[in-house]
Protein backbone atom coordinates (compact mmCIF):
# COMPACT_ATOMS: atom_id res chain seq x y z
CA UNK A 1 0.00 0.00 0.00
CA UNK A 2 2.68 2.41 1.20
CA UNK A 3 4.06 1.81 -2.79
CA UNK A 4 1.35 3.81 -4.39
CA UNK A 5 3.01 6.92 -5.45
CA UNK A 6 -0.40 9.11 -4.32
CA UNK A 7 -0.13 7.93 -1.24
CA UNK A 8 3.68 8.49 -0.69
CA UNK A 9 2.82 12.37 -2.56
CA UNK A 10 0.31 13.18 -0.01
CA UNK A 11 2.65 12.40 2.94
CA UNK A 12 5.50 13.96 1.65
CA UNK A 13 2.97 17.01 1.10
CA UNK A 14 1.47 16.30 4.43
CA UNK A 15 5.56 16.68 5.74
CA UNK A 16 6.17 19.91 3.87
CA UNK A 17 3.06 21.42 5.51
CA UNK A 18 4.04 20.32 9.28
CA UNK A 19 7.60 22.46 7.56
CA UNK A 20 5.58 25.49 6.70
CA UNK A 21 3.93 25.37 10.07
CA UNK A 22 7.06 25.29 11.66
CA UNK A 23 8.74 28.19 9.59
CA UNK A 24 5.69 30.21 10.30
CA UNK A 25 6.07 30.29 14.24
CA UNK A 26 9.69 30.58 13.80
CA UNK A 27 9.68 34.03 11.63
CA UNK A 28 7.19 35.15 13.59
CA UNK A 29 9.36 35.31 16.13
CA UNK A 30 12.13 37.95 14.13
CA UNK A 31 11.13 41.65 14.10
CA UNK A 32 10.45 42.22 10.55
CA UNK A 33 8.14 45.39 11.52
CA UNK A 34 5.47 45.41 8.72
CA UNK A 35 6.82 42.60 6.83
CA UNK A 36 5.59 40.10 9.84
CA UNK A 37 2.30 39.60 8.99
CA UNK A 38 2.76 39.98 5.02
CA UNK A 39 5.34 36.94 5.44
CA UNK A 40 2.65 35.32 7.87
CA UNK A 41 -0.19 35.63 5.10
CA UNK A 42 2.18 34.58 2.36
CA UNK A 43 3.20 30.84 4.26
CA UNK A 44 -0.87 30.91 5.44
CA UNK A 45 -1.56 30.70 1.38
CA UNK A 46 1.22 28.35 0.30
CA UNK A 47 -0.66 26.45 2.71
CA UNK A 48 -3.78 26.39 1.76
CA UNK A 49 -2.86 26.60 -2.17
CA UNK A 50 -0.85 23.05 -1.33
CA UNK A 51 -4.32 21.69 1.05
CA UNK A 52 -6.08 22.73 -1.82
CA UNK A 53 -3.98 21.61 -5.16
CA UNK A 54 -3.29 18.35 -3.91
CA UNK A 55 -5.38 17.09 -1.22
CA UNK A 56 -8.40 18.47 -2.57
CA UNK A 57 -7.68 17.07 -5.94
CA UNK A 58 -7.69 20.90 -7.74
CA UNK A 59 -4.30 18.82 -9.52
CA UNK A 60 -6.75 15.83 -11.68
CA UNK A 61 -10.38 18.38 -11.11
CA UNK A 62 -11.37 19.28 -14.13
CA UNK A 63 -11.17 22.93 -15.50
CA UNK A 64 -14.82 23.97 -14.36
CA UNK A 65 -14.28 22.55 -10.62
CA UNK A 66 -10.62 25.10 -10.75
CA UNK A 67 -13.20 27.89 -12.04
CA UNK A 68 -15.19 27.88 -9.23
CA UNK A 69 -12.26 27.85 -6.74
CA UNK A 70 -10.41 30.49 -8.17
CA UNK A 71 -14.04 32.17 -8.80
CA UNK A 72 -14.63 32.58 -4.57
CA UNK A 73 -11.18 33.69 -4.33
CA UNK A 74 -11.94 36.86 -6.98
CA UNK A 75 -14.54 37.54 -5.28
CA UNK A 76 -13.45 37.91 -2.17
CA UNK A 77 -10.57 40.14 -3.73
CA UNK A 78 -12.91 42.47 -4.96
CA UNK A 79 -14.72 42.47 -1.57
CA UNK A 80 -10.99 42.98 0.07
CA UNK A 81 -10.18 45.64 -2.71
CA UNK A 82 -13.29 47.39 -2.57
CA UNK A 83 -13.05 47.88 0.92
CA UNK A 84 -9.63 48.93 1.58
CA UNK A 85 -9.40 51.42 -1.05
CA UNK A 86 -11.60 53.68 1.23
CA UNK A 87 -10.19 52.05 4.64
CA UNK A 88 -6.56 52.78 3.39
CA UNK A 89 -7.34 56.12 1.82
CA UNK A 90 -8.32 58.07 4.49
CA UNK A 91 -8.36 58.49 8.47
CA UNK A 92 -10.62 56.08 10.54
CA UNK B 1 -11.62 -1.13 -14.99
CA UNK B 2 -13.45 -1.71 -17.05
CA UNK B 3 -16.39 -2.62 -14.60
CA UNK B 4 -15.76 0.45 -13.04
CA UNK B 5 -16.60 2.47 -15.87
CA UNK B 6 -19.94 0.57 -16.15
CA UNK B 7 -21.35 1.23 -12.64
CA UNK B 8 -24.17 2.46 -11.79
CA UNK B 9 -25.02 6.36 -12.20
CA UNK B 10 -28.28 8.40 -12.04
CA UNK B 11 -30.50 8.49 -14.87
CA UNK B 12 -29.32 12.24 -15.33
CA UNK B 13 -25.70 11.64 -16.12
CA UNK B 14 -24.27 10.65 -19.41
CA UNK B 15 -22.02 8.18 -17.01
CA UNK B 16 -20.15 7.63 -14.01
CA UNK B 17 -17.59 10.36 -14.51
CA UNK B 18 -19.42 13.20 -15.05
CA UNK B 19 -21.65 11.98 -12.01
CA UNK B 20 -18.60 12.35 -9.91
CA UNK B 21 -17.64 16.06 -11.60
CA UNK B 22 -20.92 17.08 -10.57
CA UNK B 23 -21.12 15.91 -7.12
CA UNK B 24 -17.53 17.49 -6.12
CA UNK B 25 -18.88 20.54 -8.48
CA UNK B 26 -21.63 21.13 -6.00
CA UNK B 27 -19.28 20.78 -2.97
CA UNK B 28 -17.16 23.39 -4.47
CA UNK B 29 -20.32 25.60 -5.39
CA UNK B 30 -21.34 25.18 -1.62
CA UNK B 31 -17.40 26.07 -0.49
CA UNK B 32 -16.94 29.22 -2.67
CA UNK B 33 -20.61 30.54 -0.78
CA UNK B 34 -18.08 29.47 2.52
CA UNK B 35 -15.23 31.81 1.14
CA UNK B 36 -17.32 34.80 1.06
CA UNK B 37 -18.59 33.70 4.69
CA UNK B 38 -15.71 34.11 6.17
CA UNK B 39 -14.47 36.29 4.31
CA UNK B 40 -16.49 39.00 5.27
CA UNK B 41 -15.02 37.72 9.19
CA UNK B 42 -11.40 38.08 7.81
CA UNK B 43 -12.36 42.06 5.95
CA UNK B 44 -14.10 42.70 9.71
CA UNK B 45 -10.93 42.00 11.44
CA UNK B 46 -8.33 43.59 8.60
CA UNK B 47 -10.44 46.89 9.33
CA UNK B 48 -10.26 46.57 13.16
CA UNK B 49 -6.57 45.77 13.04
CA UNK B 50 -5.71 48.14 10.81
CA UNK B 51 -7.50 51.22 13.22
CA UNK B 52 -6.10 49.30 16.40
CA UNK B 53 -3.16 47.66 15.35
CA UNK B 54 -0.76 48.32 18.76
CA UNK B 55 -4.51 47.44 21.06
CA UNK B 56 -4.61 43.62 18.54
CA UNK B 57 -0.83 43.18 19.38
CA UNK B 58 -1.41 43.82 22.97
CA UNK B 59 -4.59 42.18 23.17
CA UNK B 60 -3.36 38.64 21.34
CA UNK B 61 -0.33 38.57 23.82
CA UNK B 62 -3.06 36.76 25.87
CA UNK B 63 -2.96 34.00 23.52
CA UNK B 64 -1.21 30.70 24.16
CA UNK B 65 1.34 30.38 20.69
CA UNK B 66 2.04 27.21 21.64
CA UNK B 67 -1.34 25.34 22.12
CA UNK B 68 -2.86 27.00 18.58
CA UNK B 69 0.36 25.91 17.49
CA UNK B 70 -0.62 22.29 18.28
CA UNK B 71 -3.75 22.38 17.00
CA UNK B 72 -2.63 23.97 14.34
CA UNK B 73 -0.38 20.88 13.54
CA UNK B 74 -3.55 18.79 14.33
CA UNK B 75 -5.77 20.09 12.02
CA UNK B 76 -2.78 19.48 9.12
CA UNK B 77 -2.74 16.22 10.32
CA UNK B 78 -6.26 15.81 10.15
CA UNK B 79 -6.34 16.85 6.34
CA UNK B 80 -3.59 14.25 5.60
CA UNK B 81 -5.78 11.24 7.67
CA UNK B 82 -8.99 12.72 5.38
CA UNK B 83 -7.16 12.54 1.94
CA UNK B 84 -5.77 8.98 2.88
CA UNK B 85 -9.59 7.63 3.81
CA UNK B 86 -10.15 9.15 0.41
CA UNK B 87 -7.94 7.16 -1.38
CA UNK B 88 -8.84 3.80 0.85
CA UNK B 89 -12.50 4.31 -0.77
CA UNK B 90 -11.63 5.10 -3.58
CA UNK B 91 -9.71 1.55 -3.91
CA UNK B 92 -12.40 -0.39 -1.88
CA UNK B 93 -10.02 -1.00 0.67
CA UNK B 94 -12.64 -0.67 3.67
CA UNK B 95 -10.56 -1.03 6.93
CA UNK B 96 -7.95 1.75 6.09
CA UNK B 97 -11.04 3.71 5.22
CA UNK B 98 -12.75 3.07 8.92
CA UNK B 99 -8.71 3.56 10.16
CA UNK B 100 -8.10 6.86 8.25
CA UNK B 101 -12.12 7.80 9.54
CA UNK B 102 -11.51 7.07 13.04
CA UNK B 103 -8.02 8.75 12.75
CA UNK B 104 -9.89 12.38 11.56
CA UNK B 105 -12.31 11.76 14.10
CA UNK B 106 -10.13 12.07 16.94
CA UNK B 107 -7.55 14.66 15.67
CA UNK B 108 -11.18 16.73 15.54
CA UNK B 109 -11.94 15.77 19.07
CA UNK B 110 -8.06 17.22 20.28
CA UNK B 111 -8.80 20.13 18.23
CA UNK B 112 -12.02 20.93 20.01
CA UNK B 113 -10.56 19.88 23.46
CA UNK B 114 -7.71 22.19 23.14
CA UNK B 115 -9.71 25.26 22.16
CA UNK B 116 -12.35 24.54 25.00
CA UNK B 117 -9.54 24.16 27.08
CA UNK B 118 -8.11 27.59 25.49
CA UNK B 119 -11.73 29.26 26.26
CA UNK B 120 -11.89 28.37 29.79
CA UNK B 121 -8.76 29.99 30.07
CA UNK B 122 -9.79 32.98 29.15
CA UNK B 123 -13.08 32.65 31.33
CA UNK B 124 -11.19 32.42 34.17
CA UNK B 125 -8.88 35.35 33.13
CA UNK B 126 -12.14 37.84 32.52
CA UNK B 127 -11.08 37.82 28.40
CA UNK B 128 -14.84 37.17 27.38
CA UNK B 129 -16.73 40.13 25.92
CA UNK B 130 -20.37 40.72 27.58
CA UNK B 131 -19.21 38.56 30.48
CA UNK B 132 -17.52 40.70 32.80
CA UNK B 133 -14.58 41.88 30.63
CA UNK B 134 -12.07 42.69 32.50
CA UNK B 135 -8.94 44.31 30.52
CA UNK B 136 -5.72 45.63 32.03
CA UNK B 137 -3.72 46.95 29.15
CA UNK B 138 -4.06 49.53 26.71
CA UNK B 139 -7.19 50.82 24.46
CA UNK B 140 -9.64 47.88 26.37
CA UNK B 141 -12.13 49.45 24.32
CA UNK B 142 -10.14 48.34 20.86
CA UNK B 143 -9.13 45.31 22.84
CA UNK B 144 -12.67 44.07 23.70
CA UNK B 145 -12.87 44.41 19.53
CA UNK B 146 -10.29 42.41 19.26
CA UNK B 147 -11.90 39.00 21.55
CA UNK B 148 -15.06 39.49 20.26
CA UNK B 149 -13.38 38.53 16.43
CA UNK B 150 -11.49 35.73 18.17
CA UNK B 151 -14.42 34.05 19.60
CA UNK B 152 -16.92 34.67 16.54
CA UNK B 153 -14.24 33.37 14.31
CA UNK B 154 -13.34 30.71 16.21
CA UNK B 155 -16.13 29.84 17.60
CA UNK B 156 -17.78 29.73 13.84
CA UNK B 157 -14.86 27.73 13.31
CA UNK B 158 -15.26 24.98 15.72
CA UNK B 159 -18.90 25.28 14.80
CA UNK B 160 -17.69 23.97 11.18
CA UNK B 161 -15.52 21.09 12.83
CA UNK B 162 -17.85 20.27 15.16
CA UNK B 163 -20.11 19.69 11.76
CA UNK B 164 -17.25 17.91 9.94
CA UNK B 165 -16.99 15.57 13.21
CA UNK B 166 -20.26 14.71 12.84
CA UNK B 167 -20.36 13.87 9.14
CA UNK B 168 -16.95 11.86 9.69
CA UNK B 169 -18.96 9.87 12.08
CA UNK B 170 -21.89 9.63 9.42
CA UNK B 171 -19.14 8.41 7.10
CA UNK B 172 -17.49 5.44 9.68
CA UNK B 173 -20.85 4.04 9.87
CA UNK B 174 -21.24 3.60 6.65
CA UNK B 175 -17.75 2.43 5.76
CA UNK B 176 -18.72 -0.09 8.47
CA UNK B 177 -21.45 -1.12 6.60
CA UNK B 178 -19.47 -1.30 3.76
CA UNK B 179 -21.49 1.34 1.89
CA UNK B 180 -18.48 2.88 -0.01
CA UNK B 181 -16.18 1.02 -2.81
CA UNK B 182 -14.40 2.28 -6.06
CA UNK B 183 -17.95 2.67 -7.47
CA UNK B 184 -19.47 4.93 -5.22
CA UNK B 185 -17.01 7.16 -3.10
CA UNK B 186 -18.78 10.39 -3.65
CA UNK B 187 -19.99 10.77 0.24
CA UNK B 188 -15.95 10.48 1.12
CA UNK B 189 -14.64 12.97 -1.50
CA UNK B 190 -16.95 15.68 -0.94
CA UNK B 191 -16.61 15.01 2.89
CA UNK B 192 -13.21 15.17 2.28
CA UNK B 193 -13.69 18.51 0.26
CA UNK B 194 -15.65 20.15 3.54
CA UNK B 195 -13.35 19.33 5.80
CA UNK B 196 -9.58 20.58 3.84
CA UNK B 197 -11.42 24.13 3.52
CA UNK B 198 -12.14 24.02 7.47
CA UNK B 199 -8.68 23.67 7.89
CA UNK B 200 -7.38 26.07 4.89
CA UNK B 201 -9.61 28.72 7.46
CA UNK B 202 -7.91 27.64 10.69
CA UNK B 203 -4.38 28.34 8.54
CA UNK B 204 -5.18 31.81 8.26
CA UNK B 205 -6.75 32.16 11.61
CA UNK B 206 -3.81 30.93 13.40
CA UNK B 207 -0.98 33.64 12.34
CA UNK B 208 -3.57 36.35 12.30
CA UNK B 209 -5.01 35.94 16.10
CA UNK B 210 -1.82 34.14 17.63
CA UNK B 211 1.07 35.57 15.92
CA UNK B 212 0.96 39.68 16.38
CA UNK B 213 4.27 40.80 17.32
CA UNK B 214 4.87 37.93 19.52
CA UNK B 215 8.82 38.73 19.38
CA UNK B 216 8.16 41.86 21.86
Amino acid sequence: MNNDPSIRLYFRIGIILMLLLALTISVAYIDLGPYNIVIALLIAAVKATLVGYFFMHIRTSPRLVWTFAIGGFFWLFILFALTFSDFLSRPI
Amino acid sequence: MADHSQAAHAHQFDDIKQQHEADSLGMWVFLTTEILFFGALFLCYGIYRHAYPDAFASASHYMDVILGGINTAVLLGSSLTVVLAVHAAQHGERKRLLVFLVMTIVLGCVFLGIKGLEYSHKFAEHLVPGVDFQYAGPQPGAAEIYFVLYFVMTGIHALHLLIGIGIMTWLAVGASRNRYGPDYYAPVEVSGLYWHFVDIIWIFLYPMIYLIHVYR
